[in-house]
Order: C-alpha cells, then sequence, then structure tokens
C-alpha cells in the first residue's frame, strides 16, 4: 500500500497573467506505515501538496497513484478516498460545530455510512486514543480548552480510521505541554496501529525528535528527500530558503569546528548528549 | 470559487479616480445608476457603454480583474435572462410545448443583462476605486445632516467598513471550513434540497462561531487603541473637494442631463 | 525612585461562573494575589501555559479588565480609577494574537492612523506619525497596501506601528507570535527589541515561546493566576525541573546543557545560548 505522485503540477490561474506554479513536477512515493515530515516556509507548497493526497485540489497534470489505482479515473470516489488519507488542517478546532463532543466525533464515521451506533463506537475509541476523558463526552465541544479542542478535532478524523493520517501544523499556538502531548499522542498512534503519518511543521526540532523521513519543500518543488541525519547535513542551504536546522545541529557543527571530535550527524538532544558525552569521557 | 467576488476589494493604481473624493464616486456611482435604467434607444446605450469604458479605462484597473467580480453572479443572471425570454408576451418566434419565446422577450433578456452587467461592474468600480475607508466616510459626511435626527450616522459607517475588510477573511475561512469538513466526507452538492440545507450545518455552525470570535476580538482591539465613538475624533484623510471632484461633478451632471435629454427627444 | 512602569500588588481577578438563569455557581480565579514590578525602559517577560492567567494579566494592563481585588498601577495611575481610563490606554499599547482580528483599517496606513484619530491628534501630525510608525516597524513600503496581502508577520508589524503611533510609553504583546512561522516569529522580535533599544519604549512580551525571551531583562512564570518563578533568564531557564513542572519548556540548548550536566558533567547552570555552551564544554576539557 503506497501513495505515487507521479510528474504532479499544480497550477493557479492557468491561462492568466498571474499562472504560478504552486506544485511543480512532484515525483513521491509515500510507502505504507511511514513517519514523515514535511518542511517548507508559507508559500514553499506545502500546502497544496497535502491537499492533492486526498483530493481535496486537483493536479493540472500528473497522476497520483493511491494503492496502485490512479484517483483521477472516471468513478474513483474521492469520498471513498478521503476516508482513507484523513487530513487534519491547521488549527482543527474551527470545524467543531456539534452540541455534543461525541457527536462531533461522529460526523466522520456517519458521512461514510456507518450507522449511529458502530459511529459512535468508532468516537469512543477515537476520543480515547487522543486522551479525552469519557465524562466529557457529552459537553459542548466549544467549552473545552484550546488544546482539548483540538484534540476532539484530531479524534474527528481519526473516527474515520484512515490508513494515512496527515497532521498541518497540528500544534500551531498550543503552549509546550500541549505541543508534547500531541505529538506524543501522533507516535503512538503510528507506532501502535500502523498508520502512515504525514506531519506538516514549521518546528525543525519537533520533525528530528519524531520522523525517519523529511521532504522540503521549497517553490513548489521537492528540494531534499531524506533521513533527518543526511537533510539536516544541508543546514547552510537549508538557511537559504528560510529555514532552519534543529539547534542541536548547529551546536555539532560549530563543536566540530573548534576542534571536537564530534559526529555532526546528531538532530536530537538525546543524540546530541550521547555523542557529548562519549567524546568528553574518552 | 468564492474567491472571485471583487465587489468590496480595493486595487490600487492611483488612478485620478482613485484619488477622487469619495462623495463625488457616490454621487457618481447613483447617476450611473440612474442613466443604465434610464437610457434609451441605441445611442442612449452607446453613450452609457462609452462611459463606463472611459471609467474603467481611466481607472487603470484590468479589465479582466473586473470580470471576475461578474462570474459570481452569473446564475443571478440567467435566472433573470430566462424569466424574460419566456415570460414577456408578444411576437412569438419559437414555441416549445406550452414555453414561448418571443421577439420581445429576447429583447428584454438581452437588456436586462446588460443593464446588470453594467450596475455590477458600475458599483465595483466605485469599490475598486475607494477603501472602505474612504468609501465610509463619505457617507458619514453625505449623511451628517441625519445625526441631528438621532440617527447613528458614525456607527453605521463605522459597521460599514468594518463589514467590508473582513468580507474577504470571512470568504477565504469558508473556503477552509469547507475543506476541512469534506476532509471528513461531507459533500455540499448531493441530495435534494432538505439533505443540502442540512448539510450547510458543519459549516454555518463554526463560520458563525468564528465570525463571533473576531467581533470580540475586534472590539477589544478597537477598545485598546482608545476607540469609543465618534466624538473627539480628528481625520487622518478628512474629505476636502478638490477642483477635480468639482470637475467631476460637472461631467456627472452633463452625462445626466444628456442622456434625460436623450430620453425627451427620442 | 522613578515610578514604576507596572506595579500591581494583591491583584485579584475572579471570573464568576453562571447557571442558566444567570445565577453565580461558581467564581474562578484567574488572577491569584498578583505582585508585579516592571521598570520603565525594560523587556519583561511573561511566560506561563494556556490557561495560566497570562493573558487576564495583559489585559488588566490596558484597562480592559478591572481588578477584583487588590491594585495595579501603570505608570503611576491606579486603574481602579475610571478617570484614569483613556489616559492608562493611550499609554500603554496592545498587541494581540491574531493578527487578523486587530486591523481594523483596509489600507496598512489608515490602520495605523486609527489610534491617533481616536485621541483626537491634529490630521498633520497623524501623518508625521503614521509615516514614523512604520518606518520603525520596517513597513513604510507597504503603506498604501491591502492587509490582507502581508504575510502574517508583516501583519504584526502593522498592528505594533498601529499602537507605536499612539506614542505609548509601554507596548504588551499578547502572544504576538502564536499564530506566525518562524520567519514573522524573527521580523516580530526583532521589531519589538528594537522599540525597546531605540525609542525606551517599555516592552511586556507574553508568550509561551522560551526561545523568545532569553534576551528579556526579566521573566515572570505564571501557573493557575500565580506568579510562581521570576528571574533573569539565566536564573529562570537553570531551573529546568521546575519549569517543567509549570508545563512550561526550555530552549534546546539549555536542556542539553541540563542533560548533560545530570549525566556527570561539571557545567554552570542556565546556560542560554550555543557560545556559552561551547565555552563551558572547552573550559572543561582543557
Amino acid at each position: 500500500m503506497s501513495i505515487i505522485l507521479d510528474k504532479v503540477n499544480y497550477i493557479y490561474g492557468q491561462g492568466t497573467a498571474y499562472e504560478t506554479y504552486a506544485l511543480k513536477d512532484i515525483n513521491l512515493e509515500i510507502k505504507d506505515g511511514q513517519f514523515i515530515g514535511v518542511i517548507g516556509h508559507t508559500g514553499s507548497g506545502k500546502s497544496t501538496l497535502i491537499q492533492h493526497l486526498n483530493g481535496l485540489l486537483r493536479a493540472t497534470s500528473g497522476t497520483i497513484y493511491y494503492n496502485g489505482e490512479d484517483i483521477y479515473t472516471e468513478g474513483y470516489s474521492m469520498r471513498a478516498l478521503r476516508s482513507k488519507v484523513g487530513l487534519v488542517f491547521q488549527y482543527p478546532e474551527h470545524q467543531l460545530f456539534e452540541t455534543t463532543i461525541l457527536d462531533d466525533v461522529c460526523f466522520g464515521p456517519m458521512n461514510q455510512g456507518l450507522d449511529k451506533n458502530a459511529a459512535q463506537l468508532r468516537a469512543f475509541e477515537a476520543l480515547h486514543s487522543v486522551g479525552i476523558p469519557e465524562e466529557l463526552f457529552d459537553q459542548s465541544p466549544f467549552d473545552l480548552s484550546g488544546g482539548q479542542k483540538r484534540r476532539v478535532a484530531i479524534a474527528g478524523v481519526l473516527a474515520m480510521k484512515p490508513e494515512v493520517l496527515i497532521l498541518d501544523e497540528p500544534t500551531a499556538g498550543l503552549d509546550p505541554k500541549g505541543r508534547d502531548e500531541i505529538l506524543d499522542q501522533v507516535a503512538e498512534l503510528h507506532a501502535k496501529q500502523h498508520i502512515t503519518v504525514i506531519l506538516v511543521s514549521h518546528s525543525m526540532e519537533d520533525v528530528a525528535k519524531y520522523v525517519e523521513r523529511i521532504i522540503v519543500m521549497n517553490q513548489g518543488s521537492v528540494m531534499y528527500d531524506d533521513t533527518p541525519k543526511n537533510v539536516f547535513r544541508y543546514y547552510k542551504e537549508l538557511e537559504q530558503v528560510g529555514l532552519a536546522a534543529p539547534q542541536v545541529t548547529y551546536l555539532m557543527h560549530e563543536l566540530q569546528e573548534k576542534g571536537f571530535p564530534v559526529s555532526c550527524d546528531a538532530t536530537t538532544v538525546e543524540e546530541a548528549k550521547q555523542e557529548i558525552l562519549s567524546v568528553m569521557r574518552s | 470559487m468564492l474567491r472571485d467576488i471583487t465587489i468590496g476589494q480595493y486595487y490600487p493604481t492611483g488612478s485620478v479616480i482613485h484619488r477622487m473624493d469619495p462623495r463625488v464616486k457616490l454621487f457618481g456611482t447613483l447617476v450611473f445608476l440612474i442613466s443604465v435604467f434610464a437610457y434609451k434607444g441605441i445611442v442612449g446605450f452607446a453613450i452609457v457603454t462609452l462611459f463606463l469604458a472611459a471609467l474603467i479605462s481611466i481607472s487603470k484597473v484590468p479589465f479582466r480583474y473586473m470580470i471576475k467580480g461578474l462570474r459570481a453572479i452569473m446564475i443571478l443572471m440567467l435566472i433573470t435572462a430566462l424569466f424574460n425570454l419566456f415570460l414577456t408576451p408578444g411576437e412569438v418566434l419559437i414555441q416549445v410545448w406550452k414555453l414561448k419565446i418571443t421577439k420581445e422577450g429576447v429583447m428584454s433578456a438581452i437588456r436586462m443583462a446588460i443593464r446588470l452587467t453594467y450596475l455590477i461592474l458600475g458599483t465595483s468600480l466605485m469599490t475598486l476605486t475607494t477603501t472602505p475607508n474612504q468609501l465610509t466616510d463619505g457617507l458619514e459626511k453625505a449623511l451628517k445632516p441625519l445625526a441631528k435626527i438621532h440617527v447613528p450616522v458614525h456607527e453605521i459607517s463605522m459597521m460599514m467598513s468594518i463589514a467590508l475588510r473582513f468580507i474577504p477573511i470571512l470568504i477565504e475561512e469558508t473556503d477552509k471550513i469547507m475543506k476541512a469538513q469534506m476532509a471528513r466526507g461531507a459533500s455540499f452538492d448531493e441530495g435534494n434540497i432538505i439533505k443540502k440545507a442540512k448539510s450547510l450545518i458543519p459549516l454555518l455552525v463554526p463560520l458563525f462561531v468564528s465570525a463571533f470570535r473576531r467581533a470580540n476580538d475586534l472590539a477589544m482591539a478597537m477598545e485598546a487603541r482608545c476607540y469609543c465613538g465618534g466624538d473627539g475624533r480628528t481625520k487622518m484623510k478628512p474629505l476636502r473637494y478638490q477642483s477635480l471632484d468639482y470637475q467631476a461633478y460637472a461631467v456627472l451632471i452633463l452625462y445626466l442631463a444628456l442622456l434625460l435629454a436623450l430620453r425627451v427627444v427620442l | 525612585m522613578a515610578t514604576m512602569m507596572v506595579k500591581a500588588r494583591q491583584l485579584v481577578h475572579e471570573y464568576i461562573r453562571r447557571d442558566e438563569e444567570g445565577n453565580p455557581i461558581a467564581t474562578q480565579a484567574a488572577l491569584d494575589h498578583v505582585d508585579i514590578d516592571i521598570e520603565p525602559g525594560s523587556f519583561v517577560a511573561i511566560l506561563g501555559h494556556n490557561g495560566s492567567g497570562k493573558s487576564t494579566l495583559a489585559k488588566h494592563l490596558n484597562v480592559l479588565l478591572s481588578p477584583t481585588e487588590g491594585t495595579l498601577w501603570v505608570d503611576g495611575k491606579d486603574t481602579s480609577d475610571m478617570d484614569n481610563l483613556w489616559k492608562i490606554r493611550q499609554n500603554t499599547g496592545m498587541v494581540f494574537q491574531n493578527p487578523d482580528n486587530q486591523i481594523i483599517g483596509s489600507i496598512v496606513e489608515e490602520d495605523v492612523g486609527f489610534g491617533p484619530e481616536n485621541i483626537g491628534v491634529p490630521t498633520d501630525e497623524i501623518w508625521q506619525r503614521v509615516e514614523d510608525s512604520l518606518r520603525a516597524v520596517g513597513m513604510l513600503k507597504y503603506r498604501s497596501h491591502s492587509p490582507n496581502k502581508l504575510s502574517g508577520g508583516q501583519k504584526q508589524r502593522v498592528a505594533i506601528a498601529g499602537v507605536v503611533a499612539m506614542q505609548p510609553k509601554c507596548i504588551v504583546l499578547d502572544e504576538p507570535t502564536a499564530m506566525l512561522d518562524p520567519n514573522g516569529r524573527k521580523e516580530v522580535l526583532r521589531t519589538v527589541h528594537e522599540l525597546n533599544r531605540k525609542k525606551g519604549v517599555t516592552i511586556i512580551l507574553i508568550t509561551h515561546y522560551m526561545e523568545e525571551v532569553t534576551d528579556a531583562d526579566y521573566i515572570y512564570v505564571m501557573d493557575s493566576g500565580s506568579v510562581v518563578m521570576q528571574g533573569t533568564p539565566r536564573e529562570i531557564f537553570s531551573r529546568v525541573e521546575s519549569l517543567k513542572a509549570h508545563r512550561m519548556d526550555v530552549p534546546q540548548i539549555t536542556l542539553l546543557a541540563h542533560e548533560l550536566k545530570q549525566a556527570g558533567l561539571n557545567l554552570p547552570d542556565g546556560i542560554l545560548t550555543r557560545e556559552e555552551l561551547i565555552e563551558a564544554l572547552e573550559k572543561l576539557q582543557v
């Protein structure tokens, strides 16, 4: 199972003077079960890219295959695709609308054609997996705290049992604890339920901590697509396009310049700690 | 899609029209609206068309950009045209079953379509060349006499300018919420009318919630910047007529007089 | 001694929760006997997780809220005295989180002029102030643009200019960067630091991004409506465990230094920058 993008282009305002490539010749394969980070500054095309993956935007040219099937063939159900590729938008709490939390989470499963009972079962499971306590299920989603609202909204997508979960800036505006809670829960979902996760983020530190593969977008094209270690080796190039490597990566490079025999591969605090300790103790 | 609505959007080009006093432009819009409904005959039509074309070219707003605004109301125009086409009695051209298309119907459908198009182009020309703030300043000043009889002129104009400022933001937000709900399997164009209306709830509730949140934030931001109504306020851009404005008034009155005269003569 | 820019003594703010008929059912203290002193011209950060009471405090500084108990003086003026209301609002500008919801004008320069208009500044001077403020935040060349076309960081700088145009002594920024991308965040912080340095404006920055406050003169940490920690950045960030207990974090380098220390390396407390860490490691090596 996988998603394949083959020469995908997306052009805004085609045929007008404002014609711009939002996506330019994108070739990607997203393998089943991966945990992927997508980074890029605002306007780099990352939001456009993820909206292609569940068919909300249609490529101007090129093909997208989901599990080997061309999603642009006549009669392919976009609705079915959207329940397999769950997309959580930025500030997803702004989409809550039902009178109770449980009903809101049921919205997705009901749209999939499940009956009330089956939908509620899914909703229970999803709300549990994001750590919302059961006594809140009958409350209005509008009474919750910001972090809780966001988790309910994520549950709303999880309840559709997607095979791929895409999160666009899931931690924007949250405090450090709220951020860690959400990312840890996502990591747990990935580990336990083997969902493919695509995390769009501005935070290099977060991306480095969680993902196994990073796709760097710049001006509508894929600039790098590799493991965090390999991508952050290009920290100077990243800076030129308005991005940065995690702080520890810079530190390791600077230590090396000062003559410390450290390797520069560390991208997380834990890795940096081990590396420095091993050098300092020898 | 929704983003194509250009009404209420400002398009800066720094043209002569942009620099005119908003009161002149308000008056001009009124004059133009009257002329669109008052013109008679092919000569009148030609004058109105020339006048509009001249204004658009002076404004330097790209014609393509103006046309975009028309797309959004295409359906409204089609319906009006269809009504006219089928419901005007007169000389029958084609008859299919009970529906008759008459020569008069065709004429009036065309006339109606042209009038609506001109109407939209004329008003959007005003909003494209006038910032909402200038527009409401103009209205406020033009309606000032009403304040004496306790009409809250300042408050109304402030409300209007805020509404205009937030239209593009709310349109974008609608787009975003629609997509978010579509990602949860919602569809907004399936089923009968009741089903369609029901499918709007997941869109409208979040939209209202967000509009209220924004209103709340905005009220606080305004208060924090010492806003307390119209009393004691000064203006950054006070309205003062320039010679350009008097010339524009003269042109407008001439134009209207010419059209009305034509109507009497023809 | 000079008048404190902000001085709070035992400041309390209670929200009253009501049932459907409007009867009070519970009170909740959003601010619980808070003491704060902020000197004129300083750069002070207030940290705290969402719901810690830091935004409530911000609203008090601009008299958008009034104390339930205790007293708050802004520039020597008691905020519970309604006669001081407009003077205080003029002296303490507020910048809020959502850039879209605080821009009133449809043109950048008209928005910046909104505040001066409200306080009755003469027309010519408004123009002067608008130009100066836009220059101060580096947005002068966007003066005739629509705010809708600007990036988040640019919008926020326009909002700051709108406040600067009222010539306040103090600017309170309530999570101004929470909705911005990293570049926008940098823009806003650079602008705020410049205002503090060049114009001597007192800055009160409310945030939960730790990297933004390492240059502050003083930090207050709030939790459940109380001030739970205070001190210089170095003092605050040397207490990694207490910060974590208050749902806060430390900058990545500080965390690394802390963990290295716990693993047995003899490093000083409260390392804030890469340079400091490298220097400390070099000393160890010798």
